[in-house]
């Protein structure tokens, strides 16, 4: 077949990269290596145009085993136990295919941590939807959330976390992405580079079948009016299958009899082949008749090409096959010799006894395009906005309307359909700043948190990058946790036009300055370019999924209010900034102006004293002040735990919006006991922390004088009706 | 006491029950789905999970399992048995609890915390609970609403065999608190001759206040007077 000019368009590959391919493999490529070629350098796989920024993140710490470029990262969290972890988005197929993408999302974010042999303990998820009005919206909710929990209650993992968003920008397409957490033995991590020549490598797990083919490319493209027409190129999954091959692949790993391991996720067994080879710099010679196939007449194209889900491959020790071959044997899956480990660099495959296509290995891997694509720089917006001049509106309308409304609504409609508890380790569940798993068996605990702020990194990236970091990081301190880590998945529209470039870039360089200021390092992560349909790209959505450590389970604390009497001490300073705050868009519609202010080193300080304050057990309850201000953080309090708060009215801010919605950073809530306020301020003034206290716990009624009381009833109902009436 | 699990390549409960067993030493075997032959045991458990994957109605599939066929000989000759969640739907296809649980009334994945009560304490499960003591378990599935023909249903009430129904905080038992649509708020229900208890609720998820709650323990408790 000759390669014709449609035929490289339709592989998603640019004339120069063609002449690149010619040039590198020394002749025109046929049909199966034009494939290859297309799986591996396309966006989702190459990185061709952020790995040139991604270098810049901080990436190491004295708690990182493994940072980003494996399977997922591996951190140390002391005594022989590490944390697996990595965030990954399934956008594309979850917009086209709402239950399977979300399903498969989350099948595939799970391999990743157990390939690399740790026992998942936590799933995650951020989802972002297009406006509620937008006629797709509901069925993509329903789907997405239903395939979410689809294929984690199945497996047996708990959906602990997550964060559910709906802004028009993502009516034509949605993110989806999905995080996992694995617990493994820091002596028994297994990595992908392939070692020795003449091993075998065994395919294990389900057959390849025709779903999925060229996934990557599709999630590598812009949609347009055809998008529908994509639906074959989603894969299908099977959570039973994964279960029993995540199994099969936990008692394998007792053994040694695994050199390397890799997942077969986007560009399947292409992608696998040529990682494990090009890591281990060796050749791989694949036979291709021996791929366990779900239908007859299947082409080697297919077959290097499809996305079946739920597969793995193996390098394995010699005479080692046997006794690994039972195991999966037990466990009802295919296990199949289909090549070896070669010294040719090459990746070299054959069908029926001839060579079919042949490639050098770096031609796929470290010769892969690479792009510093033009970016522009966003400048800080003004303030032009005089709250003066507004329609005045109550407080406690304000308040109502702001938590009835979907974004700020309860989400127990989504997190109900999440089995949480199975595992038995979740000592906090979804609903709260972070989630907490317990260590099997042990004292300690993780906490984990997945963050995003898309309308403050659209105003001005550089800043909105370094907010969530921050974010993450106050959430787990805000259970007690100490900050260890972050994996991130980078969200953005078409890279090719310089102002997404530019927000990504900037994005990076605000993570960059938060994670070395906080020593919170990246250890994985995942971009996702093309989002976006017919030149319409998303706003920037970088999500930061975070992990902390806690040394003793017990010493958890959660933004529950415990005791009438206590008092709640703001930490941090109110300036009452309302850019981009949750107040100025639900109420105004104004979506302009600049985010609010990072101040690093007063999130340091101040994060740092709280979990002082949290570990010397002085704070009874504790939460993190973010969208909504002030105002909802102290109504989220009273909601979950029953109590009410009676708040103080501000002495200083003239202006009473800005006092209670103000989303200025760096701030906590704690609820202290009268008896241990000495101790507090006492702490507090020895590392110069502003505080301040701003209400007492009370029953049955949320309220400040003069402005409004409602009862925790009328609250908790306000805040629970949107999801159920949608 | 000698207890044993049943153990499907999808069951994935099973664990969080061994070591809810181990807490209270119980000395437990884990059965694999393959084997011909059962330890001995006074307790045999079919745990929560998706057994076989479920894709067709849940539990049809393990309820012809070969394990199955012992299970059933053990269970009629007086052995105690437990089916919790997917437990309880095999047991019922395999006809030794009679009736069948039908998808939740919403149609969708359920997982919370709810509120049941020991309404029938006088057996072998729930002695150390007291008699309509208020409960705090959790539920996650998508098959819970009991559903049986109104003589079985009668004969239920009648002769005290519905150890558990869901109810609120306060204990009133009403449709509100009804979760997954269940006639008459069943959330459990034993054999004529009580020895085999299926119930949807997991009480082996309660059974540690740092995590969860500690209402599920006295049902191991029981087990062990």
């Amino acid at each position: 077949m000759k390669i014709t000019n449609s035929i490289i368009e339709k592989h998603g590959l640019k004339a120069d990269e063609y002449s690149k391919i010619k040039e590198l493999i020394k002749k025109e490529p046929n049909l199966l290596e034009l494939g290859i070629f297309s799986a591996m350098w396309n966006e989702h796989c190459s990185y061709k145009s952020s790995r040139i920024h991604l270098k810049s993140l901080p990436t190491k710490g004295k708690q990182v085993i493994q940072g980003p470029g494996e399977n997922a990262g591996v951190i140390d969290i002391g005594d022989d136990d590490a944390i697996i972890f990595k965030i990954e988005s399934h956008n594309h197929p979850s917009y086209i295919e709402p239950y399977q993408g979300a399903a498969t999302g989350v099948g595939g974010i799970l391999r990743d941590v157990f390939t690399m042999g740790a026992r998942p303990i936590a799933l995650l998820n951020s989802i972002h939807f297009g406006s509620p009005d937008h006629p797709k919206t509901k069925a993509l909710l329903s789907g997405v959330v239903s395939g979410i929990g689809g294929y984690g209650n199945c497996i047996g993992i708990p959906t602990v976390a997550g964060e559910t968003k709906f802004d028009s920008t993502y009516n034509e397409n949605i993110l989806v992405n999905a995080m996992a957490v694995g617990h493994a033995n820091k002596n028994k991590i297994f990595y992908s580079k392939a070692k020795g020549l003449n091993k075998s490598v065994v395919y294990v797990g389900s057959k390849t079948g025709r779903d999925g083919i060229h996934g990557a490319s599709m999630a590598s493209a812009e949609f347009d009016e055809n998008s529908e027409d994509k639906r074959p190129t989603v894969q299908v999954g099977d959570p039973f299958t994964e279960k029993l091959l995540m199994e099969a692949c936990l008692e394998l790993m007792k053994d040694k009899s695994i050199i390397s391991i890799q997942d077969m996720g986007a560009a399947g067994l292409t992608s696998a082949s040529v990682e494990m080879a090009s890591k281990g710099e060796l050749g791989i010679e694949l036979y291709l008749d021996k791929v366990p196939c779900r239908e007859v007449g299947m082409t080697p194209y297919e077959m290097m090409l499809s996305e079946s889900q739920e597969r793995m491959l193996i390098i394995i020790e010699d005479k080692k096959e046997k006794e690994a071959k039972k195991i999966f044997e037990k466990w009802d899956l295919d296990f199949a010799v289909i090549g070896k480990t070669t010294d040719t660099n090459n990746l070299t495959l054959k069908f029926e006894n001839e060579i079919i296509g042949e490639i050098p290995i770096d031609a796929l891997a470290s010769k892969a395009p690479l792009y510093d694509r033009k970016w522009t720089r966003k400048k800080l917006p003004k303030k032009e906005i005089n709250i003066k001049d507004l329609k005045k509106i109550k407080l406690e309308d304000a308040l109502l309307k702001i938590l009835s409304s979907p974004n700020q609504s309860n989400k127990s409609w989504i997190t109900e359909q999440f089995d949480q508890m199975v595992m038995t380790d979740t000592a906090q569940r979804s609903g709260a700043d972070a989630a907490i798993i317990r260590i099997h068996n042990k004292k300690k605990a993780i906490a984990v948190t997945v963050d995003s702020s898309a309308n403050y990194c659209k105003a001005h990236p550089l800043t909105g990058g370094k907010q969530i970091v921050c974010e993450s990081w106050r959430n787990l301190i805000s259970l007690g946790a100490k900050p260890i880590a972050i994996t991130n998945c980078l969200n953005f529209g078409n890279p090719e036009n310089p102002k997404v470039m530019g927000e990504f870039a900037e994005c990076l360089m605000g993570i960059k300055e938060a994670c070395e200021f906080l020593d919170f390092p990246v250890v994985s992560g995942n971009v996702s370019f093309y989002n976006g349909t017919n030149k319409k790209n998303i706003d920037p959505t970088p999500v930061i999924g975070g992990v902390g450590l806690l040394q003793i389970t017990e010493n958890k604390i959660n933004h529950l209010l415990k005791k009438e009497g206590n008092i709640i001490m703001q930490i941090g300073k109110t300036f009452g900034h309302l850019y981009q705050s949750i107040f100025f868009k639900e109420i105004y519609s104004i979506t302009e102006g600049p985010p609010p202010e990072v101040n690093l080193s007063n999130e340091k300080n101040n994060g740092e004293v709280v979990l002082k304050l949290i570990n010397n057990k002085l704070v009874a309850s504790a939460h993190d002040v973010s969208s909504g201000g002030l105002i909802i953080a102290c109504a989220e309090m009273c909601m979950t735990s029953g109590y009410g708060l009676k708040i103080e009215k501000p002495q200083k801010l003239s202006n009473l919006m800005e006092h209670c919605f103000g989303e200025d950073q760096g701030r906590y809530l704690l609820e202290i006991d009268p008896i241990n306020i000495p101790n507090v301020l006492k702490i507090l003034s020895a590392n110069n922390i502003f505080n301040e206290s701003i209400a007492t716990v009370q029953k049955d009624y949320f309220e400040m004088s003069s402005e409004f009381k409602i009862s925790i009833n009328d609250l908790y109902k306000t805040n629970n009706k949107w999801y159920n009436n949608y | 006491m000698n207890s044993s699990i049943i153990v499907f390549p999808g069951s994935n409960c099973d664990r969080d029950i061994a070591v809810a067993l181990k807490k209270f030493q119980f000395k437990n075997t884990m059965v694999w789905h393959k084997d011909v032959t059962l330890p001995k045991s006074d307790l045999i458990i079919v745990p929560g999970g998706f057994s076989y994957g479920d894709y067709l109605r849940s539990g049809a599939i393990a309820a012809k399992s070969n394990i199955l066929n012992e299970v059933i000989k053990k269970a009629n000759d007086g052995c105690l048995v437990l089916g919790i969640c997917n437990g309880f739907q095999i047991l019922t296809e395999t006809g030794l609890l009679k009736g069948v649980l039908l998808r939740n009334k919403n149609l969708k994945f359920l997982g919370k915390d709810v509120y049941v009560k020991a309404v029938n304490i006088n057996n072998k499960f729930c002695n150390k609970y007291k008699q309509d003591q208020v409960l705090r378990f959790n539920i996650a599935h998508n098959e819970g609403n009991y559903f049986t023909n109104s003589d079985h249903l009668k004969e239920l009430e009648d002769k005290n065999l519905i150890p558990f129904k869901y109810c609120d905080k306060k204990g009133n038992i009403n449709e509100e608190n009804n979760p997954n649509g269940s006639l008459n708020n069943i959330a459990g229900i034993f054999n004529d001759k009580k020895n085999i208890l299926g119930m949807m609720p997991h009480p082996e998820r309660m059974v540690d206040q740092t995590i969860s709650g500690d209402d599920g323990i006295n049902l191991f408790t029981s087990l062990l007077n």
